[in-house]
């Protein structure tokens, strides 16, 4: 059972208040660091915009609304929320969101199969 | 001609302003009542040509073409359902057969026919009036026919000192002629205006070097001794000219009316009742050729409603006809001229407040009621800054103040008491080129249209003659305001400021980065409209590099990537070709980098060539080759200039008259890489034919023997706007000074994602406006803007040689921080010899993923992937 944290890059690789992708078995996986102040916060969801229907989320732009972060699909700029994956402009759509940390310089998520 | 046995016949004679009107009014009511169009409709024009803007005739000369002017055209006729001819002028009319013939013979069958045969310009019967230079000024073709005049004469005569003959002498003045006005009667513009005013309007004509003759009738016209002829009057004096201009008036164009048994007036004028009924049942007449009420309608607007009330006679409504106010105000060779109603108070008991200024030239009267309560009439002349005010007092019978002279007294101090929209009527009338009272805009707001650009474009209003347009902008404020609509401007939630307030932070407060600005004047972290609108400002303002690390998180995608993001998540990738011009050896270096990356290549409407399908990895790889061979980055991602497209010009075409490839490619490297509100597209034109197709453009150029035309604000795309003509024969140190002030204005001053199109519609004061900045410098700001669009000149980097030139940036373009592999999901096919994205059934399929297949593609050419 147990936490299952798998190391996927450096925390340098990550861009502030912006997105990269990794590769994590086979699965494109969007991670976002957005820094608020003094805060950092790491975010892991699904690459796959699930309207525009390519892999494309991690090159959204982030932004919040009402002190929620989200990323806006480049394809049709819908918003997904990044802590939930819900989609702010569709309520019938909705992205994969894993937990993801930062321990010892490691960028880590845990992904449950 | 396809004749439909269900539809009601209407025939129009005649498609000048009003008959065209009655076109579309027939046809919306028509859908108003029975839900569709229930009339099969022919018009027949005696002019070579669909319906014009007549009242904008003489902007013919400052080089609005025919197509500009044009109402209409034959493609909208057609998708509208109306058959029509063009050199087709009714002979004869049969009422009893209900049939009308043009002269080719052609017959045509009504069951109600329009008569909207307009007036033409009496010329009055002198000895020697039919010489090759004795003109009119009526017609496009009559435009054509003096500007060819003014090119061989020297001097210039206009006959008649009214309105239309003042118009005349504007142009034949701009056409650099000694200009002469003759008028029989002791004054000029003896319709409008009383003697007094008549005399100032005089005083400053002739300051502006137009001679005007009055009480001088001609008695022949002989040939010349300098000048071509000579005019002789009946007092013995002479006067020598090159070219007579006849606008002694106009007559009701009844012909046909007085040839086959219509009743006529009098003196002229096709006889009709409130519905704009002749003395035939099944017979209308209206605009100028119609007389109501013994009285001729000279202008357009009481055209208009006679064709509302002719159209809604037919279709069963209850719209009348009951006469029009006939209120005109005007500039006329740069003097403001104003008359309302009983401009001579002529009507029993009228009174008079008079006030002149000699010095300025102004002059103004009121004229009010016997029982001294409201406002009658009013002349202005030099200066009509009152005049919507005392409109709007006469038509809504509005009580007079305590003082009415205050109304037309300067003001020292204290604004003048102007009336508020608010004091207004629902009924009052703001345009009455559409019809349209404050109650309709009322109603439109109630139906949702929220700013003013949406209330012109539901009502229509003030895109008639356009005298209305303050009038509308205020009515619609105040009405906005008593909603409590806060005209809002806030760009987002993370900042209570409109583009232009931000705009104006960063370049006083001297911000330099979205972290800066947010932290000063925001809140949260922003969002997806306010960081690339703030990267754009930041461009706009410092033009650093828009991948440095501040800057790049702001930027939407395409400009992160300096590429357009295709549905599939690759990319397109475009070259600069500036002008549209490319050598051979570059054009193989494109299709060699095409070949070698497997990229789909197509020319785009911007002559240049756009290849698709890159990988995000595979960008700076491609963008490495092309800079290789001499190429830079084309901005097609960004919201900056794309394109300037010109045709061959004067180097090798016959008909090209100036070298616009060479100015498309100037223009173009100097205002590469600008950042603006929104995308700019120029272009160039070698001669008058217009094959750059300039005047769709945000700045079109136009070569003139002289130099260049520029316009200004035009759109293709969605939304088409005609470009404005901004002004004429420029050297090209102005053009370019002229183009840097309207940019760098426009990047200061509009919305985020407004394309000058929408900037200008919603400019107040409009085109005028602009022209003031721009041209006069009316706010002092020309040099600042020039020096700011030198600064964005003399910083421009190419963006692809900085971004694959730094490591920091080229580590961006990787689809995986932690694998080397491709995007398994991006996956070609092929077709026409081309690959282009899978479709969702055909990836399925190729990746096996089993899902009931639809429609079974068949041979799909999976194309490697490397
Ligand atoms: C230079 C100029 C400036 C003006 N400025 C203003 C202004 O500022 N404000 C304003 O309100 N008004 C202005 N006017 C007046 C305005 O243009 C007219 O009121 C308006 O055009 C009248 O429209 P209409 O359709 O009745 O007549 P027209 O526009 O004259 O159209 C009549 C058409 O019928 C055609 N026709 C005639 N006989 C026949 C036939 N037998 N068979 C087929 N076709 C026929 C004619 O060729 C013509 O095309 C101006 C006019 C001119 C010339």
């Amino acid at each position: 059972m147990s936490e299952n944290w798998i190391n996927v890059c450096t925390s340098s690789d990550l861009v502030d208040n912006s997105g990269i992708c990794a590769l994590v078995n086979d699965e494109q996986i969007a991670l976002f660091k957005i820094c608020q102040g003094e805060e950092q916060f790491i975010y892991a969801v699904s690459n796959w915009d699930p309207i525009g229907k390519a892999n494309v989320l991690y090159r959204g732009l982030v932004g919040s609304i009402m002190d929620e972060h989200f990323v806006a699909s480049p394809l049709y700029k819908q918003r997904f929320k990044l802590s939930s994956g819900e989609c702010v402009d569709d309520d019938s759509v909705k992205i994969t969101v894993y937990p993801a940390r930062i321990t010892d310089q490691q960028v880590q998520l845990q992904i449950v199969s | 001609m396809t004749t439909n046995e269900h539809l009601t016949r209407i025939v129009i004679v005649g498609n000048g302003m009003v008959g065209h009107h009655f076109v579309e009014q027939l046809i919306q009511q028509s859908n108003e009542v029975y839900g569709k169009n229930q009339f099969h409709i022919t018009v027949l024009s005696a002019e070579p040509r669909l319906a014009y803007d007549r009242v904008h005739l003489s902007e013919y000369f400052s080089g609005k073409t025919a197509d500009e002017l044009s109402l209409t055209s034959a493609e909208h006729y057609q998708e509208l359902g109306v058959d029509f001819q063009v050199n087709a002028r009714v002979d004869q009319i049969d009422k009893q057969a209900k049939m009308v013939t043009i002269e080719s013979g052609a017959v045509f069958e009504y069951d109600k026919l329009i008569l909207a045969t307009g007036s033409f310009p009496f010329v009055p019967p002198i000895p020697g009036n039919d010489q090759p230079h004795c003109l009119v000024y009526r017609t496009i073709e009559d435009l054509e026919a003096i500007s060819a005049s003014a090119k061989v004469s020297k001097v210039g005569v206009v006959v008649g000192g009214g309105l239309l003959g003042l118009e005349a002498a504007n142009a034949l003045k701009e056409a650099g002629l000694k200009t002469h006005v003759v008028e029989f009667a002791p004054q000029l513009m003896a319709v409008q205006v009383d003697v007094s005013g008549g005399r100032v309007l005089k005083d400053k004509i002739e300051e502006l070097g137009v001679e005007v003759h009055t009480q001088k009738a001609t008695q022949s016209i002989e040939a010349g001794e300098n000048s071509r002829y000579k005019m002789v009057f009946a007092d013995g004096e002479i006067l020598e000219t090159d070219m007579i201009l006849f606008s002694a008036g106009i007559r009701p164009q009844d012909k046909l009316a007085r040839e086959f048994g219509i009743v006529i007036g009098e003196r002229g004028g096709i006889v009709v009742n409130d519905h704009c009924l002749t003395s035939d049942p099944d017979i209308y007449a209206i605009g100028e050729c119609a007389l109501w009420n013994n009285f001729i309608f000279g202008l357009v607007a009481p055209g208009y409603t006679m064709a509302r009330a002719a159209a809604s006679n037919i279709v069963g409504g209850d719209v009348v006809f009951e006469g029009a106010d006939m209120s005109t105000k005007l500039k006329l060779m740069g003097v403001e001229v104003g008359s309302i109603g009983d401009a001579h108070a002529r009507e029993h008991g009228a009174q008079t407040y008079t006030y002149e200024d000699q010095v300025a030239g102004v002059y103004k009267k009121i004229v009010i009621n016997a029982e001294t309560n409201k406002l009658t009439g009013a002349v202005l002349v030099g200066d009509t800054g009152d005049y919507d005010t005392l409109l709007q007092y006469a038509l809504n019978e509005i009580d007079l103040p305590e003082f009415p002279e205050s109304l037309i007294l300067p003001s020292f101090g204290d604004a003048a008491p102007t009336l508020g929209a608010d004091a207004l009527p629902e009924t009052a009338m703001i345009c009455s080129c559409h019809n349209v009272t404050k109650g309709d805009i009322i109603a439109s707001l109630d139906g949702g249209a929220c700013d003013l650009a949406e209330i012109k474009s539901c009502t229509k209003a003030s895109t008639g003659c356009g005298g209305c347009a303050a009038l509308l902008k205020s009515v619609t404020d105040s009405e906005l305001e008593k909603r409590g609509v806060e005209v809002k401007k806030d760009i987002c939630e993370h900042f209570a400021y409109s583009r232009q307030e931000l705009y104006h932070m960063v370049q006083i407060g001297q911000i330099k980065t979205f972290d800066e600005l947010l932290s000063k004047h925001g809140s949260g972290i922003g969002c997806e409209v306010c960081k690339p609108a703030a990267a754009s400002i930041l461009a706009s303002i410092w033009n650093d590099f828009v991948l440095e690390k501040p800057h790049v998180t702001l930027q939407d995608t395409n400009d992160t990537y300096l590429a357009n993001m295709q549905k599939n998540g690759t990319y397109s990738v475009v070259p600069r070709i500036a002008g549209g011009e490319i050598t051979p050896d570059k054009l193989i270096v494109l299709g060699q980098v095409a070949k070698k990356y497997n990229l789909y290549t197509k020319v785009t409407g911007g002559q240049r060539i756009d290849l698709f399908g890159a990988r995000v990895e595979q960008l700076p790889l491609i963008w490495e080759e092309l800079i290789e061979a001499g190429f830079e980055t084309g901005h097609a991602y960004a919201k900056s200039l794309r394109t300037v497209k010109s045709c061959v010009g004067s180097t090798w075409c016959r008909y090209g008259v100036q070298d616009s490839v060479g100015q498309a490619i100037d223009l173009e490297n100097r205002y590469k890489g600008l950042r603006s509100p929104h995308k700019l597209k120029f272009a160039v034109s070698g001669c008058t034919r217009e094959c750059a197709e300039a005047q769709s453009k945000d700045i079109g150029v136009i070569a003139t023997e002289n130099g260049w035309n520029l316009y200004v604000c035009g759109n293709g795309g969605m939304k088409p706007r005609h470009a404005d003509l901004f002004a004429t024969d420029l050297d090209t140190e102005t053009l370019v000074k002229y183009i840097d002030r309207v940019l760098m204005f426009y990047v200061r001053t509009a919305d985020r994602l407004q394309r000058t199109s929408v900037w200008m519609e919603n400019m107040e004061g409009g085109l005028d406006y602009l022209k003031d900045v721009v041209i006069n410098d009316s706010l002092g700001l020309g040099a600042e803007l020039e020096q700011q669009m030198q600064h964005v000149v003399d910083t421009y980097q190419c963006e692809w040689k900085t971004a694959v030139t730094s490591e920091q940036s080229r580590k961006r373009f990787r689809q995986f921080v932690n694998s080397e592999k491709s995007d398994a999901n991006i996956i070609f096919v092929e077709e026409r010899d081309q690959i282009r994205p899978a479709t969702e059934i055909e990836i399925d399929q190729i990746l096996g993923v089993k899902k009931p297949v639809k429609a079974a593609a068949t041979s799909i050419n999976i194309v490697e992937v490397e």
